[in-house]
């Protein structure tokens, strides 16, 4: 806190030439935020004024139909069906990718964080899981496609179990990043005194490392879930299309993504009006995931 | 000396790490295997520079899906990073502090809108209500290359370049401004509270020490959502029209690699040149956002580690 050596270059005094631009700066960037939060209230305004009307009880409870219908005379079309397949072929194809996902990314960052640290080998991985996060869901999508239905492993070309592979390589990176950021937080002192009282390193990861960091680790992974359950290209490959209801990841399924992407291109008002109530109910139940994981994160101790 | 338990654990987690890297190795080399007979008829340059893609006559130059995807990208960035840098630097900066938090969340909730549903919203909702404004400003600027329209052009058609453009720019939007954010909270206390002392007002504050240190950072920012955009399948399929040309300006139809993957796919599946032509199509996509990511980690790593000095891992618990 010693005086300065010389002067510093001193700012001309406060002039309304800088009051005003300081003003009128601050005003864009205020401008800004509203601009940036202006899509996510039209979006959601307009899903939910749109999707509203088509939800019913038969909506949640009958299967989407393929069936066509030119009459313009609503009644006599045979119903459109609802998204039943598309609800249960999203959550069981989900809960298998995260079951993959979630222990192979938990796992990766525990080698990077505890084993790996600064070795090359760990800087290398760290890399490489840096440069999944970055590829398109499209090609995932597309390498399942080539090594899984192309080649029929399993008997049928396209299956659910395939569709959950793309979302689990997709969730992988995602997963593995935040369990790192999660795991790095967790104080050195509480390792330290646990060897110190000569416990044993695997005791140490699964008994001090991961209980303390598991708030954190759930918060990631909801993440990565909220994440896949809203990709469509990644199951557009692998294991659509199907419009029946089954919980067997052995055959084609449909799911809420890939069914709005359908809905959308036909010509149809009425299965229009499904994607929009399709729509609404995607994106509560992303929401939903959402928050959970920041009520969850919430609670951590940690930072 | 290691117990039994410890290597078991150490050496399954190392096996796990190696098996990433298998992974992406394997991954490459698929691709690369499949798409090879569309290379080996059209050659490398060939696929990539062609602009000849056409299902019919079997030819597969992807130079039109290239250059839609380098233009959507664009429109993008020059709509989406400014307002993003806008939003980080509102929300770590100016932003009164039981704002922030909120802002963050509502930010962040951009992201969690699946893709199709702003296809869905795009297709039913901004195409309509943007045309004729589209066409005012072709008009407007009709001086300007690329993005006038000729004053006998009355129309312009509903999906289009500039379309797919917003709609990419709102979905890298909250990416582009959570990394600025973390960049420009790595900005030393001490640097702002000198502007301020120093009698600078906030803007100057911003402009003088936040923006310059933060600069490397915000580039790397805008890469990584760049790379965002370039990949982008579901949304831009259903807003881009889907037409193998290379427009005249940003309101005309066009196609991207990625969307081209998802239209195509189906009629493909049983053509086998077909098919390695839309696998080039992903493998030209991989490499692309593979060299964007590599250049924007570049930027963003040199950017947190030009930080304050970092605390010890142990003194930031608790």
């Amino acid at each position: 806190m010693s005086a300065p050596a010389q002067a510093p270059r001193l700012l001309p005094p406060i002039s309304r030439r800088r009051l005003v631009t300081d003003k009128v700066m601050r005003a864009i960037v205020l401008a800004s935020i509203v601009v940036a939060l202006v899509p996510l209230v039209l979006t959601i305004y307009y899903v939910t004024k749109r999707g509203i009307s088509t939800i019913d009880w038969d909506f949640f409870t009958t299967d989407p139909t393929g069936r066509s219908c030119i009459s313009e005379n609503k009644a006599l079309c045979p119903p459109a069906g609802g998204v039943k397949s598309a609800i249960l072929g999203t959550l069981t194809m989900v809960a298998l990718a995260t079951a993959i996902a979630v222990p192979i990314g938990i796992g990766v960052a525990l080698y990077l964080v505890e084993f790996g640290k600064a070795t090359w080998f760990a800087k290398f991985v760290r890399y490489f899981v840096d440069v999944l996060t970055g590829v398109p869901s499209v090609v995932f999508g597309l390498f399942v496609y080539i090594v899984l239905v192309v080649t029929q492993v399993g008997g049928d070309s396209f299956a659910g179990w395939k569709g959950s592979i793309a979302l689990a390589l997709l969730m992988l990176p995602i997963v593995a990043r935040a369990a790192e950021v999660v795991l790095n937080l967790v104080p050195e002192s509480l390792r330290e005194a646990a060897l110190a009282l000569g416990a044993q390193r695997w005791r140490v990861v699964f008994r001090i490392v991961l209980p303390t960091a598991l708030p954190g680790l759930i918060t990631g992974s909801l993440l990565a879930v909220a994440r896949a359950a809203g990709e469509t290209a990644p199951l557009l490959f692998t294991a659509a299309v199907a419009f029946g209801s089954t919980a067997n990841l052995g055959e084609r399924m449909n799911s809420l993504p890939v069914q709005i992407f359908n809905d959308i291109q036909n010509p149809q008002a009425r299965i229009v009006d499904r994607a929009w109530a399709s729509a609404l109910t995607i994106i509560v139940l992303v929401l939903l995931i959402s928050l959970l994981a920041r009520l969850i994160s919430r609670r951590s101790r940690l930072a | 000396m290691a117990r039994l338990p410890d290597r078991l654990l150490r050496w399954g987690l190392t096996g796990l790490a190696a098996g990433i890297l298998a992974l992406i190795a394997f991954f490459f080399i698929r691709l690369y295997v499949e798409a090879k007979p569309a290379f080996d008829r059209f050659g490398v340059i060939g696929f990539v520079f062609d602009n000849n893609w056409d299902v019919s006559a079997s030819q597969y130059g992807a130079w039109a899906l290239v250059v839609g995807t380098l233009i959507t990208s664009a429109i993008a960035l020059v709509i989406g990073v400014p307002i993003a840098v806008a939003t980080a630097l509102y929300i770590a900066e100016l932003a009164p502090r039981r704002l922030r938090g909120v802002l963050t969340v509502m930010i962040e909730l951009l992201a969690a809108v699946p893709s199709v549903v702003y296809g869905l919203w795009g297709v039913f909702f901004l195409i309509p209500k943007l045309r004729g404004a589209e066409v005012w400003v072709g008009h407007t600027l009709s001086f300007v290359p690329f993005i006038g329209l000729p004053d006998d052009q009355k129309t312009i058609p509903g999906p289009n370049y500039f379309i797919a453009g917003l709609i990419l720019a709102i979905m890298i939007l909250p990416l582009v401004s959570a990394i600025s954010r973390e960049v420009i909270a790595t900005v030393p206390k001490e640097n702002k509270e000198a502007a301020l002392a120093l009698g600078a007002t906030r803007w100057e504050m911003i402009r003088m020490t936040v923006l310059p240190y933060s600069r490397a950072g915000i580039a790397g920012a805008s890469m990584l959502g760049l790379g965002r955009a370039i990949g982008e399948t579901i949304a831009v399929t259903l807003v881009i029209g889907n037409a193998p040309v290379i427009g005249e300006n940003i309101w005309s139809q066009g196609y991207t690699l990625a969307a081209v993957i998802a239209n195509e796919f189906n009629e493909a599946a049983s053509v086998p040149i077909h098919r390695a032509a839309l696998i080039a199509a992903g493998l030209v996509l991989f490499v692309l956002t593979l060299l964007v990511n590599v250049v924007a980690r570049y930027f963003v790593v040199r950017a947190e580690r030009g930080g304050a000095p970092k605390v010890a891992p142990g003194m930031s618990g608790g």
